[in-house]
C-alpha cells in the first residue's frame, strides 16, 4: 500500500480491505528498516502508534470515521504532542515530554489519523539542510550523500522514502517548500494565519506557518482539510469559514495567467533547475495556461530583511529557554545569571546562538531603527510587489530553490551560502502569501527539482488545483527513490 | 558596519549565552559576514514607508475575562529541572 495516495488508502480502509493497524504496522516496519540510514525520525513510539490505530479501527467499525481516519502520518518534531517527547531537534529539549497537544496535532487526532513518529529537522527550524539537528543530519532518499533540505528535512525525507504517506511541516522562510523540492515531494505553506500556531514551538512568530507535506497536491489538500481552521488560542489565527481544499482540484487550467518574476530567472539559478522549470512551464502552456512576465523588484532584499526580522523574533521567542521551567539545565553553575548563561550555551547549537545574537543586536539600543524598523519598511515594499504582480496574473511560478540538493557538509562552514538556498521562498513568508513546491524533474545527478507556485492570499484551494492538474499530466510525483523502492 | 569583539561579548551577555575564551573571535567573523549581507538594505530609500510588523496586520482579539484553563501545575512541574513544594527552584537571588 506504500505507493497509494490518501484517497486510495481512505477507500481501502472504508471498505475494510486493510485495517489501520495493518497499515501502521507496515509503515513502522519500513521505519525500522530504513530510518537507521535516513534518520528522518527523532522519536518513534510503536505502542502509542498501535493504540491510535486500534482507536481508528474502532471508529471505522462504528461508522464514525472521516476521510482521514486510520491514515498514518508523521509530525515534525516542532509540534507538541501530549505524552510524546518533543525536542525541536535541540539538546535544550532532548528530554522534553510535551504536556499538551499542539492545535494541529489535536485536529489530526480528532480526524482519527495515526501518528507514526516525530520527524527530524534543523534545530528550532533554523537551517536549510537539516544539518543543525542535535540528532544528526537527515539523508536524502534520492542520494544518501545529499541533504534533504530544511528545516522540515525529516518530514520531507520520510514522505519521499515512503516511511509515511503524509507529514506535517512548518515554513518560516521556505522550510516546507525547499525540502519538498529537494526530495521530490509536494508541500504547501498556507496563507499566514490559516493554520494555528498553538503548540508549535515558536521561531519567528510573524512568519511561522504550518502546512502539509505529501507526495501529491491531492494528498496535501486532504491533509489541509484537517489542519486548517480558526483557533482562539493563537492570537493571529484568522476567523474564516471552513473551506474544502479539494474543491478546485478538478478545475481546468484554460486561460490561467501564470506570472513569471524575471528576478527568479536571473543569475544564481542553476542550469539544470532552469531547464526543468522551463519544461514545466511549457507543460502548463500545453494545458491551456498563458505566461506573462512580472517583476518583484524588492525581492532581492528578502534575504537581508529576513535575517534581521527572523533573528529578532527568535531572540525574543527563545528567551523562554532558561533552564527553569522545562528543558535542559546546566549541571554546574554559580548564581542565577551563570545558570542561564551556561544552560543556554550548552543547550543551543551554533546556528541558533548565531541567530539569537544577531537578533539581540538588531533589537538593542541604537540599532533598532537602523535594522529592525528599516527591515520592516522593506518588508512592506516586498508585499506591495506581490500585490502589483497579482494584478496581472492568477499565480506566480518559478524555481523553489536555486539549485538541487547539495552534498552533506558542502555549506556547513558558510552560513551566508546556506542562507541563499531560500532566496526564492523567503519573500512569500514576508508577504504572508500561500506557496507550494511540486516536483518537476531531475538534475543530471538524478536529484529532484521543485517548481514553486505562489498564490494570492487565501488562494490555497486554487493553488492545489493548479498543482493537481499538472500532476494529472506528469508523473514526477510518482517516482520512487531507488534506494527505498 | 562591523561588530567589535566587545560588541560580540556584550550581545552574548545580553542574550545570556556564555562564551568560552577565544570563542568570541569565531562569532565575530561569522556575524560580521551576515551583517555584510544585511547591509544591502541600507541602499533602499524607505522614507514615508510604514513599517510592516505582520503579514496580515491583524487586530488583537478580545475575549471575556473568565478562567478557561484548568490547574495543570503538577503536570507542568513534572518536567521542570528542579521543583519543591510546588515552586520552581533557582539559585538564591536575594540575600
Amino acid at each position: 500500500m506504500i505507493n497509494e495516495g490518501l484517497k486510495q488508502l481512505s477507500a481501502a480502509l472504508a471498505a475494510r480491505r486493510i485495517s489501520s493497524e495493518e497499515l501502521a504496522r507496515e509503515y513502522l516496519a519500513r521505519i525500522d528498516q530504513l530510518n537507521p540510514q535516513i534518520n528522518a525520525f527523532i522519536t518513534v513510539n510503536p505502542d502509542a502508534t498501535m493504540q491510535e490505530a486500534k482507536t481508528a479501527d474502532a471508529m471505522l467499525a462504528a461508522g464514525t470515521a472521516g476521510p482521514l481516519t486510520g491514515i498514518p502520518l508523521a509530525h515534525k518534531d516542532i509540534f507538541c504532542m501530549d505524552g510524546w517527547r518533543t525536542t525541536c531537534a535541540s539538546r535544550m529539549l532532548e528530554n522534553f515530554v510535551a504536556p499538551y497537544d499542539a492545535h494541529v496535532v489535536g485536529l489530526c487526532r480528532q480526524a482519527g489519523m495515526v501518528c507514526l513518529g516525530k520527524t527530524n529537522m534543523d534545530e528550532f527550524a533554523m537551517g536549510s539542510s537539516n544539518e543543525t539537528s542535535w540528532f544528526g543530519p537527515v539523508r536524502n532518499p534520492w542520494d544518501m550523500q545529499a541533504v534533504p533540505g530544511g528545516s522540515s528535512g525529516g518530514s520531507a525525507a520520510a514522505v519521499a522514502a515512503r516511511l509515511a504517506p503524509v507529514a506535517t511541516g512548518t515554513d518560516t522562510g521556505g522550510s516546507i517548500r525547499q525540502p519538498a523540492a529537494m526530495t521530490g515531494i509536494t508541500g504547501l505553506k498556507p496563507t499566514y494565519g490559516v493554520v494555528s500556531r498553538y503548540g508549535m514551538i515558536a521561531f519567528a512568530s510573524s512568519l511561522d506557518q504550518a502546512g502539509p507535506m505529501a507526495r501529491s497536491a491531492e494528498d496535501c489538500a486532504m491533509l489541509m482539510n484537517a489542519m486548517a481552521g480558526f483557533d482562539a488560542r493563537d492570537s493571529t489565527s484568522l476567523e474564516r469559514e471552513r473551506e474544502d481544499y479539494t474543491r478546485d482540484l478538478g478545475q481546468p487550467l484554460a486561460g490561467l495567467r501564470i506570472g513569471l518574476p524575471k528576478e527568479f530567472f536571473a543569475a544564481g539559478l542553476s542550469g539544470d533547475v532552469a531547464r526543468a522549470v522551463d519544461e514545466a512551464l511549457a507543460e502548463y502552456r500545453r494545458l491551456g495556461a498563458v505566461t506573462v512576465e512580472v517583476s518583484l523588484p524588492s525581492s532581492a532584499l528578502s534575504i537581508p530583511v529576513y535575517y534581521v526580522l527572523a533573528p529578532a523574533e527568535a531572540s525574543a521567542n527563545l528567551s523562554r529557554f532558561d533552564g527553569v521551567r522545562y528543558g535542559h539545565r546546566a549541571a554546574e553553575y554559580g548564581d542565577l545569571t551563570d545558570m542561564y548563561q551556561k544552560t543556554r550555551a550548552e543547550g543551543f547549537g551554533a546556528e541558533v546562538k548565531r541567530r539569537i545574537m544577531i537578533g539581540t543586536y538588531v533589537l538593542s539600543h541604537g540599532y533598532y531603527d537602523a535594522y529592525y524598523i528599516k527591515a520592516q519598511k522593506i518588508r512592506r515594499l516586498i508585499a506591495e510587489d506581490f500585490a502589483k504582480a497579482f494584478a496581472e496574473c492568477d499565480v506566480i511560478m518559478g524555481p523553489t530553490a536555486p539549485e538541487t540538493a547539495f552534498d552533506l557538509g558542502a555549506k556547513n562552514s558558510d552560513p551566508v551560502a546556506m542562507y541563499l538556498s531560500d532566496i526564492y521562498t523567503i519573500a512569500v513568508n514576508l508577504a504572508g502569501l500561500p506557496g507550494m513546491s511540486i516536483p518537476c524533474g531531475f538534475d543530471s545527478r538524478q536529484r529532484p527539482v521543485g517548481l514553486q507556485l505562489i498564490g494570492n492570499y487565501f488562494g490555497e484551494a486554487r493553488l492545489l488545483g493548479i498543482a493537481h492538474q499538472y500532476q494529472l499530466a506528469t508523473d514526477w510525483h510518482q517516482r520512487v527513490p531507488a534506494a527505498v523502492a | 558596519m562591523s561588530l567589535s569583539l566587545q560588541d560580540v561579548e556584550r550581545v552574548a551577555s545580553l542574550a545570556r549565552i556564555a562564551i568560552a575564551p577565544g570563542e568570541a573571535e569565531t562569532w565575530q567573523s561569522q556575524i560580521n559576514g551576515i551583517f555584510e549581507l544585511i547591509a544591502g538594505m541600507q541602499a533602499v530609500d524607505t522614507n514615508g514607508i510604514e513599517p510592516m510588523a505582520h503579514a496580515r496586520d491583524p487586530v488583537q482579539r478580545l475575549r471575556t475575562d473568565e478562567v478557561t484553563e484548568p490547574d495543570l501545575r503538577e503536570k507542568f512541574q513534572a518536567i521542570a529541572p528542579q521543583v519543591e513544594a510546588g515552586l520552581y527552584l533557582v539559585p538564591q537571588v536575594i540575600e
